[in-house]
């Protein structure tokens, strides 16, 4: 068994020519909790389809427990997945079922569990996220903090082996943050599995990782454990780590000269 | 001069043209493709039945009110048209069978496919569209779920159920309006009523046509919904225009294809 | 919502959806009538059936006795041959007469059996011997037509009660196109 879950080499990737990856290397090894952190539009999310198999690379491949996932057929790909749980950006709840039948789905679909054991599974799972409670509330009646441990009891449901978490903490409240970010690392460590996170919090990321990357222009700029990062004095992962407004990452939208463009009576097309 | 920029206005016609017809090939392609999925994956989708069963809840039952109201208010205006231009030629008995006939081969399928389109395609558009919108056809799929047997299937095989009987129902509430308004309002014998409609309606060439009509309806409305939904840009706008959209196609469709399977089963 | 209430819902819908396709079959259409058990099928050939199709109504006295079950053209006779599905329930003799109605002006067209006194009755591919083509409205008009020209014709000339060569060829030839094997025009 090999040591990393997930092995990415020279991983190219873009739409159009435009190349969004240039060659990323990176490794997930079992056990930890790895975050992929970059700028807006850096292409962290795709990265996890691209694990996920939903998007073929144009170069390089993606290994996830040693088998190539952009050369396997339909079934292979189910297979892999079936390894994985992944969280969405808004947690990507079917809005039609129950709170209860949500996380029963992968049950339901995937196995074929008595109706009380997948009863008692969905429980379990549920009162992980502390929302036993709610079993029978809709998707529409809960908070955003409550859909994304729901979310999170479903990306668990069948005890994947990696867990993909895409913005797992973008637009909770405080409370809500705190927490996503203690039940990530708890049931990370309560389950045995790999959590790869895809990030830009970089007080709850670094609050949890084990290690992280950073990817910028395509490439991985910078990688580390979160303590390392923070004492990084190179300039692009400084300014990212404090949040500074201008440094490598420009605040402008590269454009021409200012002054000649006020002056000039049209816009340049 | 200008010579060339007619030429350019000429090419950039042309080039939107061909654009154009490219783009709706590609999508007649890829509707075709989902429809083929959607069959190969019925399979699945039917050894979970009560999926099926849920969605025709949501496309037929939900649709009854709308239905039936329809159908008896144009079974009735069908009574008062034809016996104003019957009375004329003094057959005023015959409505009856105009009514029926007129009802049971075009208007009982044709105007519950458009009803159809507007009141469940629509509503199927933009929930596809929305569970794309909100990534849950991604989530399916990264729960080696495929979104084509969990939710493209089972809402197609609901649609084709549903059509036929909602055309059925239609057609026989409106008989029932057009009885209401020629009986006991016009004063047309009520014997002759009913027995010169079953002189002239033929369960095999009207009553079996009629329903072949509405399955072919079905096939086409469902589909041009689903493929809408499927197909819709993830954003507010991308769907609200498929919802429009599934409504102007599936209407055109429905009264093209109707003109079609009249004219051979006319020739049959 | 709970999934037997959609169950019995959806059971509802169906169940009304049965119940409307019965409906239109039996009221609305002709299924209870065309159900005939045992037949027995006579042929029957007409000069010109006008408009009489496949599955049409067999009448007589006013009650259904039977279909049309298909109809042939004979190019040796130049005649339609119309074949009839008879319920066995009822016989009719040999010499029974078989027209071609219409049921009301704008109606559609049946054929109507009038049974004559033959002691022998009708089997299973026996002929009828005796029938009278559909009325065809324009032949009708026309001969309507020309009996009032030849009467206002006699009328002014007394003398001669012949009319002129080509319209009594023409009137020949109309009054032979409706005849039957019986030989007389009814108008």
């Amino acid at each position: 068994m090999a040591n990393n879950i997930v092995e990415i080499d020279n991983l190219s990737f873009g739409y159009k020519g435009r190349l969004l990856h240039k060659g990323i290397n990176m490794v997930f090894p079992r056990g930890k909790v790895v975050a992929i952190m970059g700028g807006s539009g850096s292409g962290k999310t795709t990265l996890l389809r691209l694990i996920g198999g939903q998007i073929k690379p144009n170069s390089g491949e993606v290994r996830v427990d040693g088998d190539v996932v952009h050369q396997q057929d339909r079934d292979g790909i189910f297979r892999l997945r079936r390894k994985m749980g992944m969280l969405f950006q808004h947690g990507a709840l079917f809005t039609d079922l129950s709170v209860f039948e949500n996380v029963a789905f992968p049950m339901r679909e995937l196995t074929d569990l008595p109706d009380s054991m997948i009863r008692d599974l969905v429980l379990m799972k549920l009162n992980a996220v502390g929302l036993r409670g709610a079993h029978t509330l809709m998707p529409a009646e809960l908070s955003g903090g409550m859909v994304r441990r729901v979310a999170l009891a479903r990306a668990i449901a069948l005890d994947p082996c990696m867990i993909m978490y895409d913005e797992p903490f973008a637009g909770l409240d405080p409370v809500s943050l705190g927490v996503v970010c203690g039940l990530i690392r708890s049931l990370n460590d309560a389950l045995g599995a790999t959590s790869i996170i895809v990030s830009h919090d970089v007080k709850e990321t670094f609050l949890i990782a084990d290690y992280v990357y950073f990817v910028a222009d395509g490439v991985v700029a910078a990688e580390g454990t979160p303590h390392d990062l923070m004492q990084s004095i190179q300039p692009f992962v400084h300014q990212f780590v404090h949040g500074d407004k201008d440094g490598p990452v420009p605040f402008h939208y590269p454009a021409g000269n200012y002054q000649s463009e006020l002056l000039t009576p049209t816009l340049a097309q | 001069m200008i010579k060339s920029t007619l030429l350019n206005g000429i090419t950039r016609a042309l080039r939107n043209i061909g654009n154009k017809t490219t783009e709706r090939i590609w999508r007649l392609g890829a509707g075709a493709r989902l429809f083929f999925l959607a069959l190969i994956y019925s399979g699945e989708s039917y050894k979970r039945f009560h999926l099926i069963i849920r969605e025709v809840y949501a496309t037929g039952v939900m649709s009854l009110l709308i239905i039936i109201v329809s159908a008896f208010f144009v079974g009735m205006v069908l009574a008062l048209q034809g016996y104003n231009i019957l009375q004329k030629y003094g057959s005023s008995d015959a409505i009856g069978v105009f009514v029926s006939l007129t009802l049971v081969r075009e208007l009982g399928p044709v105007v519950t496919a458009l009803l159809f389109a507007g009141r469940a395609g629509t509503a199927i558009t933009a929930e596809i569209g929305l569970m794309k919108t909100t990534e849950q056809l991604s989530a399916m799929e990264m729960m080696a779920v495929s979104p084509i047997a969990r939710v493209i299937a089972p809402r197609f095989w609901a649609g084709v159920i549903t059509m036929p009987i909602l055309a059925a129902l239609f057609s026989m509430v409106g008989v029932l309006g057009g009885y209401l308004v020629a009986v006991p309002i016009i004063g047309v014998d009520d014997g002759a009523f009913w027995s010169q409609m079953q002189a002239n309606v033929d369960e095999r060439l009207d009553i079996v046509d009629g329903l072949l009509k509405s399955l072919a309806f079905g096939v086409v409305c469902t589909m041009i919904a689903l493929f809408q939904g499927y197909d819709a840009p993830p954003t507010a706008e991308g769907v609200s225009h498929a919802t429009t959209r599934t409504v102007v196609i599936s209407s055109l469709a429905v009264l093209a294809l109707d003109f079609v399977l009249t004219a051979f089963m006319l020739s049959a | 919502m709970e999934r037997t209430t959609i169950d019995l819902w959806v059971g509802i819908f169906v169940a009304l959806g049965i119940a409307a396709l019965l409906g239109l079959a039996m009221k609305v259409g002709n299924l209870t009538s065309t159900k005939i058990g045992e037949t027995y099928s006579v042929i029957a050939a007409f000069e010109n059936i006008g408009g009489l199709k496949r599955n049409a109504p067999v009448k007589s006295a006013g009650v259904v006795v039977g279909r049309v079950h298909n109809i042939i053209f004979n190019t040796k006779r130049y005649e339609a041959e119309v074949k009839i599905d008879i319920d066995k329930r009822y016989s009719f003799p040999t010499d029974t007469f078989a027209n071609i109605y219409t049921s009301g002006l704008l109606g559609e067209q049946y054929v109507g059996l009038e049974a004559g006194g033959d002691e022998d009755v009708l089997k299973d591919g026996d002929k009828i011997i005796q029938t009278q083509s559909a009325v065809v409205l324009e032949k009708m008009i026309s001969q309507f037509l020309f009996s009032k020209a030849s009467e206002a014709e006699a009328s002014s000339d007394d003398k001669s009660t012949n009319v002129s060569p080509a319209d009594s060829a023409v009137g020949a030839k109309q009054v032979q196109g409706t005849s039957t094997e019986l030989g007389d025009a009814p108008f």
